[in-house]
């Protein structure tokens, strides 16, 4: 087990800048996601603290050790791939003791013929034997370790995939979107093995994907990346109800938040779409401001005026307990989508003019350049926020 | 098998309508009609490639294992049906019996070479950075140049007097050797020529077989601990290069076997039986001394270690390789 501490990585490829001074830590035995959409830099990132890539500045140690320039063996890490990378030629089992037989045999002992008849390896061959079917059962592989990696279902391959890197017990688990390659159905079940395994052997996980839902259920914390720059880094119901940058709240969330522009009024009043809203906000009356609002943080209102806002319902869909409502507001060319319980509002239909109503404390404030406006007497209303189960 | 005649059974009484609209005539149904339709596009697609197919390579085929059974000779006007006397004669015969032998030396010096040196050069080129397009190039000329003009320029080379082998070793002050006219140096120096010349066709198979290798398993092996030159190699590279081998052993195996003209032009076999191989055995006979049938025999003889080597690919090696 080991805490790993990633301090002001910088990595170019020729003119391309991929990761611009990202720092983090991870605590031992925690989870941390990195999450980011293709090209953010999250993968290479992980491949340097894999020892798979250099950085070209900066510095990263796992437990007490500095291991910059130390090859991946020497790192005490185990990766999974997103192609799992199982050696085809080799049954699972082969595949499943390569690690244990590249550490503990000698160059001499792993010769085809005779390192067989070399004192010790007969003995060493029979304990990684061993290691490799407790930790096949373990994983409920047992029974595949005679085949080899063709004639394997895609979750089974999976399976064995973590299983090599389990088998040497690393102080860190490195996992490069490894269920991206699995169908829906087998990716949900996945990931609650992959919790479960987390939280049985308690070591240090970094996990790499561009997929919500998993960084939301999996993480104790998740790293959300975008242009090889880190954004926030946070619990996942922080993330959600409490983002720091704007582009993070635009990455997070499905259906995607909505994004208004308003000027603020007076002291607590927003001018946003022919309506005025209530917002906790301390800044100069006449900023522009953006807000961010959740679909499912309106509420049917009865009225306009203030605190609501108004438009004419383009088009419902209905997704069984709630219903999906896209509004044309005045002066807003995008619509705005509204998420209600289908209970509390029966009886909308395209055209109609509807009046939404939203918490003060539910709209998410930021400044033209992205940054998160926040109250200044108090930053943690929005953490305590009821999260709900964002639907997907 | 109840189904059947329960149908057949009950079309038997078809109502009296039908009876009258569909006479006692041929008349097919639109199933049978559509079904014709096809058969006769299928024929008329495959009709060309089939004709080809048995004119150019099925025909010939049972023509030389008919001709021979037979005493025929080239332009003769007769000729009697005599059994296997001429495999009898071909297996008797101490020429064939030295040129079969050359043959499989030849095919087994030549393939192994052949493979190593290939997949050497491939993984030099690979793993550097500068020329690659050169070296891709130098190594893969000789596999493009036409043999008969190259094969001066090895005659050249070896001359007993004139040629730079020679005069080279006699420079450094090794023994020189009269190469082609010798009966120890003839076969080893075509067997050199032939690795030489199957090398390029090698190195750019395995070449593009290095580039399909997913980095993905380098990682893995990097991870796992098999990070050194040799691991990486018995770990990953080899075992993906399976397919390409196989593929390189069947074709390099195929052309080291038809190996005709370097023999033809460099030794015609000599001195002795020394280089005689197969395909220069087969011409021989049947085109110089025109035995027909004996030549004939020796084809099928030929014919029949192509085809095992084929069929070993099918069924054994082709599972083995791809790993399923």
């Amino acid at each position: 087990m080991a805490s790993v501490s990633i301090e002001s990585i910088n990595k170019n490829y020729g003119q391309m800048s991929v990761l611009r001074g990202v720092s983090l830590s991870v605590a031992d035995g925690e989870f941390l996601t990195l999450l980011g959409p293709s090209g953010c830099g999250k993968s290479t990132l992980l491949r340097i603290l894999a020892g798979l890539e250099m950085q070209d500045a900066g510095s990263i140690s796992i437990g007490e050790q500095v291991v910059d320039g130390l090859r991946p063996k020497r790192r005490d890490v185990a990766m999974v791939f997103q192609s799992y990378a199982l050696y085809p030629h080799m049954t699972v089992a082969s595949n499943m003791a390569l690690p244990l037989r590249m550490r503990r045999f000698s160059a001499f002992q792993r010769l085809p013929v005779l390192g067989r008849l070399l004192p010790g390896t007969a003995r060493i061959a029979s304990e990684i034997d061993m290691e490799v079917t407790r930790t096949a059962n373990a994983l409920g592989i047992g029974h595949l370790l005679a085949r080899k990696p063709g004639q394997l279902s895609g979750g089974q391959r999976q399976r064995v995939a973590v299983g090599r890197a389990m088998v040497r017990h690393p102080a860190v688990f490195l996992m490069d979107e490894p269920l991206s390659n699995l169908d829906a159905k087998l990716r949900v079940q996945m990931r609650t093995e992959i919790k479960e395994l987390h939280q049985r052997l308690g070591v240090t996980f970094v996990y790499v994907t561009h997929d919500q839902a998993e960084a939301m259920t999996l993480s104790d914390r998740v790293a959300v990346m975008l242009d090889g720059e880190l954004l926030q880094v946070a619990p996942p119901q922080d993330i959600y109800a409490d983002p720091d940058d704007r582009r993070v709240a635009e990455f997070i969330g499905s259906p995607k938040i909505n994004m208004l522009d308003g000027v603020l009024r007076e002291h607590g009043l927003l001018d946003v779409a022919g309506s005025a809203l209530r917002v906790d906000a301390d800044a100069l009356a006449g900023t522009h401001l953006t807000l961010a609002i959740r679909p499912e943080a309106f509420h049917l209102a009865h009225q306009g005026g203030q605190g609501a806002l108004t438009g004419s319902v383009r088009m419902i869909e209905h997704m069984g307990s709630d219903l999906f409502v896209h509004l044309d507001l005045a002066g807003i060319n995008h619509p705005l989508l509204a998420r209600l319980l289908a209970e509390r509002a029966p009886h909308i239909a395209p055209g109609q003019t509807l009046h939404v109503g939203v918490r003060p404390d539910r709209v998410l404030l930021f400044t033209r350049d992205g940054r998160r406006l926040r109250r200044q007497a108090e930053s943690g209303y929005a953490s305590v926020t009821p999260i709900r189960e964002t639907g997907r | 098998m109840s189904a059947p005649v329960a149908l057949s059974g009950s079309s038997g009484e078809p109502p009296a309508t039908t009876r009258v609209r569909i006479p006692a005539s041929r008349t097919a149904t639109p199933g049978q009609r559509q079904a014709f339709a096809e058969a006769l596009a299928a024929w008329t697609l495959a009709g060309p490639a089939l004709f080809f197919l048995l004119a150019l390579y099925l025909l010939p085929v049972i023509a030389v294992v008919l001709i021979a059974l037979t005493d025929w000779q080239l332009g003769g006007r007769s000729l009697t049906f005599v059994g296997l006397t001429n495999f009898r004669e071909v297996f008797a015969d101490e020429g064939f019996r030295a040129s079969l032998l050359n043959t499989i030396v030849y095919v087994l010096v030549v393939v192994p070479s052949t493979l190593m040196l290939g997949l050497l050069i491939a993984l030099l080129i690979e793993s550097g950075r500068s020329c690659r397009a050169f070296y891709r190039a130098i190594h893969f000329l000789p596999f493009m140049a036409t043999l008969t003009a190259m094969a001066i320029a090895w005659e050249t080379l070896l001359h007993p007097t004139i040629g730079p082998v020679n005069q080279a070793l006699a420079a450094i002050g090794l023994p020189t050797a009269n190469w082609l006219r010798d009966e120890s140096t003839a076969l080893p120096v075509l067997a050199i020529i032939g690795v030489w010349q199957n090398l390029g066709y090698a190195m750019v198979l395995y070449l593009a077989g290095l580039k399909g290798i997913p980095q993905d398993l380098y990682d893995a092996a990097d991870v796992d601990g098999a990070d050194l030159w040799l691991d990486r190699l018995r770990t990953v590279t080899l075992p993906m290069l399976g397919p390409i081998s196989m593929f390189v052993v069947i074709v390099v195996a195929l052309r080291a076997l038809e190996s005709f003209d370097a023999v033809k032009l460099l030794t015609q076999g000599g001195p002795g039986h020394a280089s005689e191989v197969l395909l220069y055995t087969l011409y021989r006979e049947s085109f110089e001394y025109l035995r027909t049938g004996y030549g004939a025999a020796v084809a099928v003889v030929f014919l029949a270690i192509v085809l095992t080597l084929t069929v070993i690919q099918v069924r054994v090696l082709d599972r083995k390789v791809h790993y399923q």
